[in-house]
């Protein structure tokens, strides 16, 4: 009995302060309106910019990383903005890795009126649905990691990218194995999702076409921890190389576990396995690795130096190889915001405008990338980087790196 | 093509048997629980992920103050599994008196869905600590006994490859052995055990019988979660690195496999355990032989609970389960 009353006083108290809540709320909003209205403008001045990514579950090293960059560039123009008459806000959203959450999470952004772009998302298989919210609110989305095809080619207008394209990293992996590593019979394995079976199945057509035989094309389970039935078929086909597609909890394993078969090979991987966690799974085992990679050495230039400091003395963290891809997303996405703020006449641009300004950009200098999209979005000035694990220590050696033309 | 799974033979065995014998354990958990209360415990996946934890935190601990160096890696291996045991021992001693005794006379249901309420909890409980404690929640302990032995296979017969062997296999295995030969003694031959098997037949008449059926429940989760726990550490030293979603799929395919072995029945889990291990490896390397590449390796898992389908469609109640007589 007491626990009922006490359970529906509870209740009613939530209730009460919902409703107050949302009561606040909305004068906020009102007094902001007015202020804006007051300063001559239309609309509020607060602007809003959202970004996507896994902050929990598997891949959370390299979604936070992207969430981090993202804010500190953010936080560098807060100011800049400031003088324009706008005050700059990052909403980080979780997606989780999962495309229903991403989608449930692009549906609050396009709700919000004050959102005026996106940066991500880590998952090409999470970009793709979530950017058909996108556009139908036209909210501009800058993606730094998205590798897939298919997030630019369907031709949505708010979507671009400053990586590089799977179509283009897995030939990249696939000329360096032939040519400079002298593979000739390769043995694939992927994780069956849609970023690990395409990068894969683009590195098979790659090999193939430059006469490299294609031993096995074998599949394995993300989220198991035991890959020893594979590598068995690994260790009786003896190959010269094993490719992974997929991402670096599953690759630290496999190469650990491949390593104290007596597997000695190099292995090679994409972008997926790019994380100071596959140091840490494999161990002294990561030694002969490669891995194609979409995401430069941010470290590689002074600019990219600087911003590695920053980076550690803001979040205490080394930087990541998104990080600065992340940084560079936002800057772009504020660039074309700056100057649809401009060409607005300093007032609040619409949606459209901004991600019309936001495609326009061209020749952006970021810490890590030039920036400038073609019609579909893509980035001009991407590149494939190659790198190669000498000693168990992240980041990797810089060994090559493919650049489109 | 009979050559080419002959010539993988002796490694498939080998592998088969170290993930075998994890399920195995791991099984004997879900069936004592099932054959004492007929509650499928599905938090014991997670008590298994729970001890790995326990289990790496107390080596990296080790490691941290250079103890490690300096005792005998047996040594080490040893106070961690009794450690771990204990710790996972009192955690599911504690989920039963908080999560399932009051709820022991409610429908079945209540009490299943309640168990995957606490799975979800321990979860993001190991998860929010290892984050806190690590900075990331995929861990990496030191590693034990990663050296590796050849087995000259092909000296028997020139039809077999030579297989090679982590030593960590080896103590998988006789950890597993010992804690299974040591399990199967207690319940069929000491007190407690009997007591066990009376609860398992008839509740109400054991207590009668003057049993303390709240004490035998609870020492039932006690064995249970302690040998999860401890199965946890081998898995954490075999592997290597783990993360709190480690219970989910292991904890699914253990249960299967105390299924298979007629669930309730301790030596039927064992050899379910290993007898699912060895068809899931077996099938990841052979399935593209035998089926002309038609199936890959990732079909191991239909593979595996194919036969699980076959043997219960002809034998319900499991491989060495006896038809509602022996629960224990």
């Amino acid at each position: 009995m007491v626990l009922k009353k006490t359970l529906s006083i509870l209740a009613t108290t939530t209730l009460a302060v919902g409703i107050l809540a949302g009561c606040s709320g909305g004068q906020k909003n009102d007094t902001a309106n007015n202020g804006g209205n007051g300063g001559g403008g239309g609309g509020s001045n607060v602007i809003k910019i959202a970004t996507q990514s896994p902050l929990s579950g598997g891949s959370a090293t390299l979604g936070e990383s992207i969430k981090l960059g993202a804010q500190l560039a953010l936080e560098e123009q807060q100011a800049n903005f400031e003088k324009l008459g706008f005050k700059l806000e990052l909403v980080p959203y979780d997606d989780q890795g999962d495309p229903k959450k991403g989608v449930a999470n692009a549906q609050l952004i396009g709700a919000d009126k004050q959102v005026f772009g996106v940066v991500g998302h880590l998952n090409s298989g999470v970009a793709i649905p979530s950017s058909e919210i996108y556009e139908k609110y036209s909210i501009p989305m800058v993606s730094p990691a998205n590798t897939a095809t298919d997030v630019t080619d369907r031709g949505l207008k708010t979507v671009n990218r400053i990586c590089a394209r799977d179509d283009f990293q897995g030939p990249a992996g696939a000329k360096f194995a032939v040519e400079t590593l002298g593979a000739k019979k390769i043995f694939i394995i992927q994780d069956k999702t849609a970023y690990g079976t395409g990068l894969a199945e683009a590195f098979k057509k790659g090999a193939e076409e430059l006469g490299a035989q294609i031993l096995g094309f074998e599949g394995i389970t993300v989220g198991e921890k035991d890959f020893n039935g594979v590598l068995n078929q690994v260790l009786a086909k003896k190959p010269d190389l094993i490719y992974f597609g997929g991402l670096y909890t599953e690759g630290g394993l496999l190469i650990k576990q491949a390593r104290d078969k007596g597997i000695n090979v190099p292995i090679m991987g994409g972008d997926g396995l790019d994380s100071s966690t596959l140091v840490q799974i494999a161990g002294d085992a990561v030694k002969n690795t490669y891995m194609t990679s979409a995401a430069g050495l941010a470290t590689a230039t002074d600019a990219g130096k600087q911003f590695a400091e920053k980076y550690k003395q803001k979040f205490g963290k080394e930087i990541e190889s998104y990080s600065a891809y992340g940084y560079d997303a936002m800057g772009v996405l504020l660039k074309g915001l700056e100057n649809a703020i401009k060409a607005n006449g300093n007032k609040l641009p619409t949606r459209q405008q901004v991600a019309e300004e936001v495609r326009k950009v061209q020749d952006y200098q970021g810490v890590v990338t030039k920036v400038s999209f073609d019609e579909k979005g893509d980035n001009k000035y991407a590149k494939i980087y190659i790198y190669k694990f000498d000693e168990a220590k992240y980041p990797a050696k810089l060994e090559n790196e493919v650049s489109k033309q | 093509m009979i050559n080419e799974v002959l010539h993988t033979l002796p490694q498939v065995l080998i592998d088969g048997l170290t993930l075998g014998a994890v399920y195995a354990i791991v099984a004997l958990g879900y069936t004592m629980v099932y054959g004492i209360l007929e509650l499928i415990n599905f938090a014991h996946g997670e008590i298994f992920m729970t001890g790995a934890f326990v289990g790496t935190a107390i080596l990296l601990t080790f490691a941290g103050f250079g103890w490690l160096a300096s005792m005998p890696a047996l040594v080490a291996l040893v106070l961690v599994l009794v450690v771990t045991s204990v710790v996972t021992g009192l955690l599911g001693m504690g989920i039963e008196r908080v999560a399932y005794r009051p709820l022991r006379n409610a429908p079945k249901l209540i009490t299943l869905i309640t168990a995957i309420g606490v799975s979800f909890l321990l979860q993001d409980i190991v998860r929010f600590i290892a984050e806190l404690k690590n900075g990331n929640y995929i861990l990496t302990g030191p590693s034990l006994f990663s050296g590796q032995i050849g087995i000259k296979v092909s000296s028997i017969s020139s039809i077999f490859n030579d297989a090679s062997v982590k030593s960590s296999f080896f103590i998988v295995l006789i950890v597993a052995v010992i804690m299974m030969v040591t399990l199967d003694f207690f319940v069929n031959k000491t007190k407690w055990g009997m007591a066990m098997r009376a609860v398992a037949q008839d509740r109400e008449t054991a207590a009668l019988m003057s049993v303390n059926v709240n004490k035998v429940i609870a020492l039932t989760f006690f064995i249970g979660s302690a040998l999860g726990g401890a199965t946890g550490v081998l898995f954490a030293i075999q592997y290597g690195t783990i993360d709190p979603y480690i219970g989910f799929i292991l904890g699914l395919k253990a249960f299967t496999a105390a299924v298979l072995g007629g669930i309730g029945n301790i030596r039927g889990a064992m050899f379910g355990g290993i007898l699912i291990g060895i068809m899931e490896m077996f099938a990841a390397a052979n399935l593209p032989v035998i089926s002309h590449g038609v199936l890959g390796a990732e079909y191991k898992d239909v593979f595996a609970f194919a036969i699980l389908i076959i043997v219960l469609i002809f034998k319900p109640e499991g491989l060495f389960g006896k038809v509602s007589v022996e629960k224990v």
